[in-house]
Parts: C-alpha cells; sequence; structure tokens
C-alpha cells in the first residue's frame, strides 16, 4: 500500500493567517485521508502532505477552492517530496523566519456563529463582548509583531482557562487557533468609568451604558480600532453638546443602527448599499436621508446638518450588538473620539486625558489596541462602491499589484495621509493616519510606518514623497536615514498612477487629477489637471486656467476669497460695478485689501485647482463663505445641483486656449454665471449648468486630446471625484465618445490613495 | 555721483554731515580707522544690512533699524554693544535731505542704545544699482561676566519668555511697502534691548540660557533654530502668543502666520524654570519689556521640534518654512 504514496511540500500564501486556513486543512486532511502537517510560517502556511495521488490532488484543489471565507491566496507553490513516515497529520507550532511573505488579515466583524452563542442564555459566553472565533474578531489591531500568534497580540496578557484551550487546541473547533480566543472567565472585561476615571459599580456595565445613553449623557465606548464617542442620535441636545464639545461644528456624524430595517426608516437602502452595510468590513455606508416628515425626526437634526446624506453602519463588535440591543434606539452616534483632527485616541490613560472636557463617562476594557485604525467609509457611485476613507476591515489587505516592485515607501501627501509599502506584488495602504499638521499625527504616521515594516518584514529600498517641501511627509522622507533612494512624484501624477495601479492598466492615459491642492512642478498649486499619463512620467496636456489665491490657505477655508478671486479674474475693476448680493455682504475695505493682494501679489498663490473653483462658485451663489470642513462648500453646491437633477440644462460657454499647455476658460464660465444669478436663477438650477458645463467641457476637451494623442483610455482620480454628478456624469459623456474609463474602487480618489500612486511611480521612474 | 568717489565731495560729505551728527571724539579723527582700548574678557562682533524699503515707515526708519538691529545682534550674544560702524550705499539723485534725516535718527538711535559709531564709509552708487539707500552696520561688545546665551543652550523643563507682541514689525513695513490702507496705528517695535539684557545678564547671568531676536522668520523660525541646535523639543501655547489685536486682523485678512513675521524690537530669552518669574519681572520694568510672557517650555519630547497646544486641542507643529507659505491643506 506505502508503495502508492506520494508526498508534497506545499507553500501557501496570502491572507492565509488567523483565518481559520489551518483548521480548514486539517478537515481537508481528514476527509481526503491524508497524513503530514502544516505549520503558519512567516513564509506563508507551509503544509507536508502524503497520500493516494488523486486525494492529493483533490486536497489541493479544494484548498483553492473552498478556502475560509476570510481567506485570500496569492501564491500556492507545490513540489514533491520524499515519503515518510507521517502516522496522522497534525499542526504544528509557528516558527518565526526571515522573509515574511505572508499576509496580515484586517479586523473582521462579529461572524453569525458568534453572535447566535453570544445572544444565547445557555452558552458559556451569553453575553460577553470579547466573543470571536477564527472567522471573526481584532487581528490587525493587536498585532505587534510576526507570525500572528497570541504572544505577538494585545491577548498575551491573557491566560486562556482551561475550556479556551481546548477549543484553541481542536482542530475541528471553530476557535482552532483563534489567536483573540476568549471567555467570561479568562479574557477581557469591560468596566463603566465616570470622566475622571473612577469605575461606577454595577452588574451590567453595558446596560448601565445604553441607559447613560438613553438619558442624553455622551459616552467614551473603547472599540476596536480606538475610542468612539457616542450619544443618542434621537437627542438633538446631546448631539448638539456632543458636537460643540468636540468643537466639531457641522460635519456629519456617523451613526450606527441595530440592524437594516431600523436604517431603512431615516435613510435610503438599495441592494448595493445592503451589501456593503452587511460586508464583513462593516464599513460607515453614505446614504441618503429619507425626507418624508414623519421619519424625519427620528435622527436629530444636528447630527448631518444641511446634508442629504447620513454616514451608517452597522453594529460590528460584541459590545456594539450588546449595547443596541438591550435598550431599542434608533441609532447612536458613533463618531471616532478625537479632538479636531489628533488621532482617536486607543488607550485607556490617554482617553481619560483627552476626552475629559466632551465625555460623560467611559466604558473600558483592558485588551490592548496596539494600532488604531479608523472607521472607513464607502459610498456606492456608478456601479461600485467607493472609498472616502479606506481603514478598518480593508487594512493591511494588500492592492494586487500587475508587477513586481522592490521594497518602497511612499510617505503620502500632508492630509488624508496613507503610507503604502510594497513587497513583490503588493501594495500595502497603511489606515487612515490624517492630517499631518498635528504632532500627534505625525507620531501616529511614524509610528506605522515602524509598526507596518515590522509585521509586513520589509526595509525600504526607496522612500517615494510629494514635491510639496512643507509637507511633513516630505520633511520625514528627506530626513530618512540609511541607504534608500528618494523620489519625489508630482501630486496629480500620484493621483493618476495610483488609479492606473490598481486598476493594472498598461498604456498610456489621458488622466483627469482634479482636485483641491497639490504643488505643481512649475510652483504653483495645480488641481485641475488633465495629464498624459504613464507610470514614469506626465505631461500637462491642459489645466483649468490659473487664479490667485488672496490668503493663500485662508482662501481654502474662506471660499469667498476665491470668489471674489474670480469676479475679479472675470470683471476686473468692472467688479465694484457688479450688482451682486454676494459682494454687498462683504465689507468694502475687506474687499479692496483683497483685490490689493490680487494686483500685488502679496499671499496669493496661482492655483489651477477645479475644488477651489467649485469653492468659488458656491461662495458666489450663496451657499456659504467660509467652510467649517474640507471640502463643505463644493459638497453643498453639488447637493444643490442633486435637488435640480431632473431639469435638462444648457452649458455654459466654455473655451480653452490655444497653445500647450491648454488653459481651460474660466471667464466664460463666471460670467454666465453672474448672469443667471442676477437673473434670479434658483441656486439649484446654476449648479446644474455648471456640472454640466464641467461635464461637457472636460469631455469635449478629452475629445480632442484623444484624437491628437490616440490614447483611448482615461483615467479619473483626485478628491472632486468624490462628486457623484461630475463623476458620473464625466464618465457616460466620455464612454459616449469611445473612451475606456478607469476609476478608483480599491483605494480613495482623495489624497488618501496617493501614497499608492507615489510608490508605483517611482518604481516606474527608476526602471527607466 | 560725485559723492563717494574719493574726492572732494566724498570728504564733504563725510566732514560736513556725518562727523557732526555721530560726534565723538575716536570717529572725529578722522583717521582710516577706530583706535581704541578694550578690557579684558570675551567679545562679540556682528554684522547686517539693511535694505528695508520703504526707508521711512511707522516707527523708525532704515537708519535707526541698522542701528538697533546691531545693538541687539550683539545683545543677544550676551554682550554689551559699545562701538558700532556704519556703511552706507545711496543711489544717485537721493535727497540729500532724506539722508540728514536718517543719520540723525541713527545718531539718536546710538545715543540711546549708549554705543558710539566709531568709523563708517559712503558710497554713492549710479541710479539703479541700489535702491535709494542701504545701511550697512557692524558691531562689537564685551560678554557679560558669566553669561553664554548661544542658541544650543536651552535645556528641558526651561521657560520660553517673550519680550513682547509679535509680528508688529513685519506688517508695518509690508503694509506700507504695499500702500494698504488700514485704519489702524500699527507701527515698527525696532527698539534697543540692550539694556535689559544687561539687567538680565547682570542679576541672572546664569539663569538666561538663550537670547535670540526672532528678525526674519520670525517667533516660529527663531524657536525652530534653538530646538534644533539644542537638540530639545520648544511647546508652546497658542493662546498665550501676544499679538495686537489691530496686527492679528491684518494678519488674518491677508492670511499670514503671526509666528512667521519678523520683529525688531523683540527677544526670545530660554530661561531656567526657577527663575522664570524674577527673570520675567526684570523684563517687565523696561519699557521695551512690558508685555514680555512665558509662552512655553523647553521638553525632553521630540528633539529639534516646535510645536503648539493650539486653543481647539491638539498639537500643531510650528515648522520651519522652506518658503512661501505655500498651502498643505487641501
Ligand atoms: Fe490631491
Ligand atoms: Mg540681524
Ligand atoms: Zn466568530
Ligand atoms: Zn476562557
Amino acid at each position: 500500500m506505502t508503495d502508492k504514496l506520494i508526498a508534497k511540500g506545499l507553500k501557501i500564501n496570502g491572507i492565509v493567517q488567523g483565518v481559520g486556513f489551518r483548521p480548514f486543512v486539517f478537515q481537508l486532511a481528514k476527509k481526503y485521508n491524508i497524513k503530514g502537517n502544516a505549520a503558519n510560517t512567516s513564509e506563508g502556511v507551509l503544509i507536508h502532505a502524503q497520500g493516494l495521488p488523486e486525494d492529493i490532488s483533490a486536497f489541493c484543489r479544494d484548498i483553492e477552492i473552498k478556502k475560509p471565507p476570510l481567506a485570500h491566496i496569492t501564491e500556492f507553490l507545490s513540489c514533491p517530496e520524499p515519503v515518510v513516515e507521517y502516522s496522522r497529520f497534525s499542526i504544528i507550532k509557528s516558527k518565526a523566519g526571515k522573509a515574511a511573505s505572508t499576509l496580515i488579515s484586517p479586523d473582521v466583524s462579529i461572524c453569525r456563529d458568534c453572535l447566535r452563542e453570544m445572544m444565547d442564555p445557555l452558552d458559556p459566553r451569553f453575553g460577553y463582548p470579547f466573543i470571536n472565533c477564527t472567522n471573526c474578531g481584532p487581528r490587525y489591531t493587536i498585532i505587534d509583531n510576526i507570525p500572528y500568534d497570541r504572544p505577538n497580540t494585545s491577548m498575551k496578557i491573557f491566560p486562556m482557562c482551561k475550556n479556551c484551550q481546548a477549543e484553541y487546541d481542536n482542530p475541528e473547533n471553530r476557535r482552532f487557533h483563534a489567536q483573540p480566543n476568549a471567555c467570561p472567565v479568562c479574557g477581557p472585561q469591560v468596566k463603566l468609568c465616570d470622566k475622571h476615571g473612577n469605575e461606577i459599580k454595577t452588574t451590567d456595565p453595558v446596560l448601565k451604558t445604553a441607559q447613560l445613553l438613553k438619558s442624553g449623557n455622551i459616552v467614551a465606548l473603547k472599540g476596536l480600532g480606538g475610542f468612539h464617542l457616542a450619544a443618542d442620535a434621537q437627542n438633538q441636545d446631546a448631539v448638539s453638546c456632543l458636537r460643540q464639545r468636540k468643537a466639531r461644528e457641522e460635519k456629519p456624524l456617523a451613526l450606527m443602527s441595530y440592524n437594516l430595517d431600523i436604517i431603512k426608516k431615516y435613510a435610503q437602502i438599495d441592494l448595493e448599499d445592503e451589501i456593503l452595510l452587511n460586508s464583513i468590513q462593516c464599513p460607515i455606508v453614505i446614504l441618503k436621508k429619507r425626507y418624508d416628515n414623519k421619519t424625519n425626526h427620528l435622527i436629530a437634526q444636528a447630527v448631518s446638518p444641511k446634508n442629504n446624506y447620513f454616514g451608517v453602519m452597522l453594529p460590528y463588535t460584541p459590545l456594539h450588538y450588546l449595547l443596541l440591543s438591550c435598550i431599542p434606539f434608533t441609532a447612536l452616534v458613533m463618531t471616532s473620539a478625537n479632538i479636531s483632527n489628533i488621532p482617536i485616541a486607543i488607550d485607556n490613560n490617554q482617553a481619560f486625558k483627552n476626552l475629559a472636557g466632551i465625555a460623560d463617562y467611559f466604558l473600558i476594557h483592558n485588551r490592548d489596541i496596539y494600532l488604531r485604525s479608523d472607521d472607513s467609509i464607502v459610498r456606492n457611485m456608478a456601479g461600485s462602491p467607493r472609498f472616502l476613507r479606506r481603514s478598518r476591515g480593508y487594512v493591511p489587505t494588500p492592492i494586487f499589484l500587475k508587477h513586481k516592485l522592490p521594497q518602497i515607501l511612499a510617505c503620502g501627501a500632508g492630509m488624508k495621509n496613507t503610507i503604502c509599502l510594497t513587497r513583490e506584488k503588493n501594495a500595502f495602504i497603511s489606515q487612515h493616519i490624517g492630517n499631518m499638521d498635528n504632532l500627534e499625527t505625525f507620531d501616529f504616521f511614524k509610528l506605522t510606518i515602524e509598526h507596518l515594516k515590522r509585521i509586513l518584514d520589509i526595509k525600504p529600498e526607496i522612500i517615494a514623497h510629494d514635491l510639496h517641501p512643507d509637507y511633513m511627509s516630505t520633511e520625514y522622507a528627506l530626513a530618512y536615514q540609511g541607504d534608500v533612494q528618494k523620489i519625489g512624484i508630482q501630486h496629480h501624477h500620484a493621483h493618476i498612477v495610483s488609479c492606473m495601479a490598481e486598476n493594472h492598466i498598461q498604456d498610456p492615459v489621458i488622466g483627469l487629477s482634479f482636485d483641491g491642492t497639490g504643488l505643481g512642478t512649475d510652483g504653483h498649486i495645480w488641481g485641475g489637471e488633465i495629464l498624459i499619463s504613464e507610470y514614469h512620467s506626465f505631461t500637462r496636456a491642459a489645466h483649468f486656467s490659473y487664479l490667485p489665491m488672496p490668503g493663500s490657505s485662508a482662501a481654502i477655508k474662506e471660499p469667498w476669497r476665491m470668489a471674489v478671486s474670480c469676479l475679479y479674474h472675470a470683471f476686473g475693476k468692472k467688479l465694484w460695478d457688479i450688482d451682486l448680493l454676494f459682494l454687498k455682504n462683504i465689507e468694502k475695505n475687506k474687499l479692496k485689501i483683497l483685490l490689493d493682494m490680487i494686483d500685488k501679489d502679496i499671499n496669493s498663490p496661482q492655483t489651477s485647482s477645479l475644488g477651489r473653483f467649485f469653492d468659488s462658485i458656491a461662495a458666489l451663489t450663496g451657499i456659504r463663505t467660509h467652510a467649517s470642513f474640507e471640502g463643505q462648500a463644493a459638497m453643498e453646491l453639488e447637493m444643490e445641483a442633486e435637488n435640480n437633477i431632473s431639469h435638462l440644462t444648457m452649458p455654459y460657454d466654455y473655451t480653452w486656449t490655444s497653445e500647450q499647455p491648454r488653459q481651460i476658460m474660466l471667464k466664460p464660465i463666471i460670467q454666465g454665471i453672474v448672469r443667471d444669478i442676477q437673473a434670479g436663477c434658483p441656486v439649484s438650477a446654476i449648479s446644474s449648468r455648471f456640472h454640466m458645463t464641467l461635464i461637457c467641457l472636460v469631455s469635449d476637451l478629452c475629445g480632442i486630446i484623444g484624437k491628437e494623442t490616440g490614447i483611448k483610455q482615461i483615467a479619473l482620480s483626485g478628491g472632486v471625484f468624490q462628486n457623484a454628478i461630475l463623476f458620473k456624469g464625466l464618465i457616460s459623456e466620455l464612454n459616449r465618445k469611445g473612451f475606456k474609463v478607469f476609476t478608483h474602487s480599491l483605494v480613495p480618489c482623495s489624497d488618501g490613495g496617493i501614497s499608492l500612486g507615489q510608490a508605483v511611480a517611482a518604481w516606474a521612474v527608476l526602471k527607466n | 555721483l560725485d559723492h563717494g568717489s574719493g574726492g572732494k565731495l566724498s570728504h564733504k560729505l563725510i566732514s560736513e554731515i556725518l562727523v557732526p551728527i555721530f560726534d565723538n571724539p575716536i570717529l572725529s579723527s578722522m583717521d582710516d580707522g577706530a583706535v581704541f582700548e578694550i578690557p579684558k574678557g570675551k567679545m562679540a562682533f556682528s554684522t547686517d544690512t539693511y535694505v528695508v524699503d520703504p526707508i521711512f515707515f511707522p516707527g523708525g526708519d532704515i537708519g535707526e533699524l541698522a542701528v538697533n538691529g546691531t545693538v541687539n545682534d550683539i545683545a543677544m550674544c550676551g554682550a554689551s554693544p559699545v562701538y558700532l560702524s556704519a556703511g552706507l550705499i545711496i543711489e544717485e539723485g537721493f535727497s540729500i535731505h532724506d539722508l540728514e534725516k536718517i543719520l540723525k535718527t541713527m545718531e539718536k538711535a546710538a545715543r540711546k542704545a549708549k554705543v558710539y559709531i566709531v568709523t563708517g564709509d559712503t558710497k554713492v552708487v549710479p541710479k539703479g544699482a541700489a535702491d535709494k539707500i542701504f545701511i550697512n552696520t557692524s558691531g562689537i561688545g564685551m560678554i557679560y561676566d558669566k553669561a553664554d546665551t548661544a542658541s544650543s543652550n536651552a535645556k528641558p523643563g526651561d521657560k520660553i519668555i517673550i519680550s513682547g507682541t509679535m509680528a508688529d514689525h513685519g506688517i508695518t513695513i509690508l503694509t506700507q511697502r504695499e500702500g494698504m490702507k488700514f485704519d489702524t496705528s500699527i507701527k515698527s517695535d525696532t527698539a534697543p534691548l540692550n539694556h535689559v539684557v544687561k539687567n538680565m545678564l547682570t542679576d541672572y547671568p546664569q539663569a538666561v540660557h538663550v537670547l535670540r531676536d526672532p528678525t526674519r522668520g520670525g517667533v516660529g523660525t527663531a524657536l525652530n533654530e534653538i530646538a534644533e541646535s539644542s537638540k530639545a523639543g520648544i511647546k508652546i501655547y497658542e493662546q498665550r502668543l501676544p499679538v495686537k489685536k489691530e496686527v492679528a486682523g491684518i494678519c488674518e485678512l491677508l492670511g499670514f502666520d503671526p509666528l512667521y513675521i519678523a520683529n525688531e524690537g523683540k527677544f526670545i530669552a530660554v530661561v531656567s524654570p526657577d527663575m522664570a518669574d524674577q527673570v520675567l519681572k526684570l523684563i517687565h520694568e523696561d519699557e521695551y519689556g512690558r508685555d514680555a510672557c512665558i509662552i512655553g517650555q523647553v521638553t525632553d519630547d521630540h528633539p529639534g521640534r516646535v510645536f503648539m497646544e493650539t486653543s481647539i486641542g491638539g498639537t500643531r507643529i510650528v515648522d520651519m518654512l522652506t518658503g512661501e507659505q505655500l498651502p498643505r491643506i487641501c
């Protein structure tokens, strides 16, 4: 009999650790009567399989097709091995090694099985907020090193009890080698504290928390990737109070509801949204508000003022489920626990300190979060989910590249920063890091780089960065010590390359790189760029014509400045004679000084940014003169057009200059808008026309550039493409003109996705 | 053009205008250079050239600025300034009247600072080769006993004192130069700081670890230089930063951060924490130190970095800017 046996060594890579892969292999081995062993190593899962030839091949086939839901195989190597004596199939202890090509799973929302157990009064884990199994639970946020084993996680301080250990050791159990396995006897515990950190004695801290929330308190909840600040979303006073304490004026606050049926009462959900909400990543999904009067009062107005949308998620940790099931809430506000722009709190003591003036109570626990990860935010748009923020649940799943890359660290942009590390065909984009003007964020940035380098075992040979010398990410890159090559990548080129990379595009594209601001190669601030782009280089085919930004950064926070700049650009000194409410509302002397600044070039950098142009139109049409968060004015302008979407509208006149690069003239558009305002057109109609103008203009121009260059594919990137009207409109118009249009669906189109483009462009530059 | 080409007119310019104005025994001897005795000890020597436009501005003129600037640079070295030189480059056709006016304010400033201008030079250059008038001043001073005020001396725990409001000079010059109309009374803060420094270094020579005048690049740049050379962190508090209301208003409208705007009559002192209150009290007694306050402290974390606790919470990095203030946000 034994002479028929064959043996094979298998090496499997991808997301294969901490996702129930080895128990699955164990079950398969049992099914096909295979002996040998399986081990987690830092090179991946290594299997020695010995059995009959047909069983071995069935075994290999099933590994690939029937793999566990969280597993993702990127490499499957098999080679014959000599037959040796194995008495059974066993799982052997993990060993650390040099080349860590294995992938770490993201954090996963609680699975059906665990949820059922937690709600079952007879189950030993009934009501236990830290229940998990190999199919669910924390991963990325609790790992400190590889391989993914309990001693390398923040679970190391909780020795398992006999029962948990037995589950952990039993290959047939759902918790076999579930590293965070725990139960009420041996695992982490929650604790409710007042704002001074004193424990509040109660038999049921979760129920007590729910009651406190119901009575209008703000509670800081320690979650998976960091603390949330929670409040009853129905309670206008509580929500306003939260806003005021957090110094967050108008930016929408995220909601969490117990299930889809409840969400449907206040928001519109279609099938794609349901799929996203229910996915194991459990992101915040952008949903349109329901506007019927009866249900409007379900959510306090302060949750998402002057906005047509809510950001909503389902519970994703056991604790969330417990909290939302003990008292009925329509929704809880669940916003990341931080004060304006500094990273979300993760540590108990730090939370008590930083959130002292915000939270009334703290529901904390004693399982440490090693690496913070904010909630991801996704919106379904033009047939695909689009990331507004790619973080918890998705990180550190790599973006799979077409080419093998050397080990590169790309340091990202200045705001919404993420970093990217590459290894072979994987690009690992970090969780959302944030706005790098803060010391706390910059520290988090450095920590994340070190952490990711360690758990991915990457030693960068190349450092890619933005061209802006004052971005902290650039400063970091330039100060990076060691034997590395450093390469600056132009911001808008990086945007387009990031879109090219995630779509595995080969040939040159026409890249529409539309965003807020980024430093151009001519020292001006770009942001409305049509680039002929390859991975390693680009030429500027066209751009929106330059406008001064009087006050530089102030012109970003205060759209009225850009609007004045627009009017001056279009009307010159005749501006003083224009009859416009917008102008009447500006103090004469202030206006005079602003024009002086433009005339004399005082702190007024030139910009071709489309984002800024949106801001100007929002200010001109009276939507807002000051923005309290990034992109607010542009977003509100878009929503105006949304209200008008059924009307057929004519574009304003548009044209561009003939020299290279072509400059898209703003004058006729601005003049047309002013005429409409003076004629008393509703803002919604003007906004609609403005959107229509951009769609026609850009697609016409692409048509011409396409003819000249023979390029038939177009890549869209940059934060402006969060605008659904422009995004969808351009895609269909460009398709109609015969272009193949590539967009982002794996990384954000905003600066959150730029690190990927930097990494791939840096590689291409060096290769060329 | 003949003034300054070495002939009579130049001699006339010097002997008829300069010497009488700067009347002092060393200068009056009219030799090739100044000759004087020095006491034993360490000296400080500094030079700077002033090309400010406009040359007359609220609060002073280029001459006063040139004297105070070098006086202050020497004072910041922990020294008592004694002798100055003055070199003038004058554009052909510049009004003698204005020149006299400038020289007189130089003299007045020197008298106020109690320093002597002991040697000088003038050159008249063709129209367009210079803009109206450029002035170079150099100076020497004697280091106070036990004083060491180098930028590298900041130690964790030390307090950061600023001697008064920020950005007055830079904003005055900018708005004047560009002819911008603000109905305010802002003026340059140009002033000699050597007297207050003398009091500090006489009474507390060892408590004052660093002295810097935050001129070009402002307080933000000066603090960065201190943090870098001391290999220590510096934490400041937004709410404590002294800025005059009018100046803050103009900065806001122009989109400038007062932290990066030039000052000409202010200093930053890094002082040991146990003596900070006494030193501050001493500064308050000086006419140019009335608004002095503690704005932060030296930390052992984040060496080389300056950071600011903002009024909305969070800690903004106050970076050394590489060029213009181009927007970083999007
Ligand atoms: Fe961008
Ligand atoms: Mg100087
Ligand atoms: Zn589970
Ligand atoms: Zn247990």
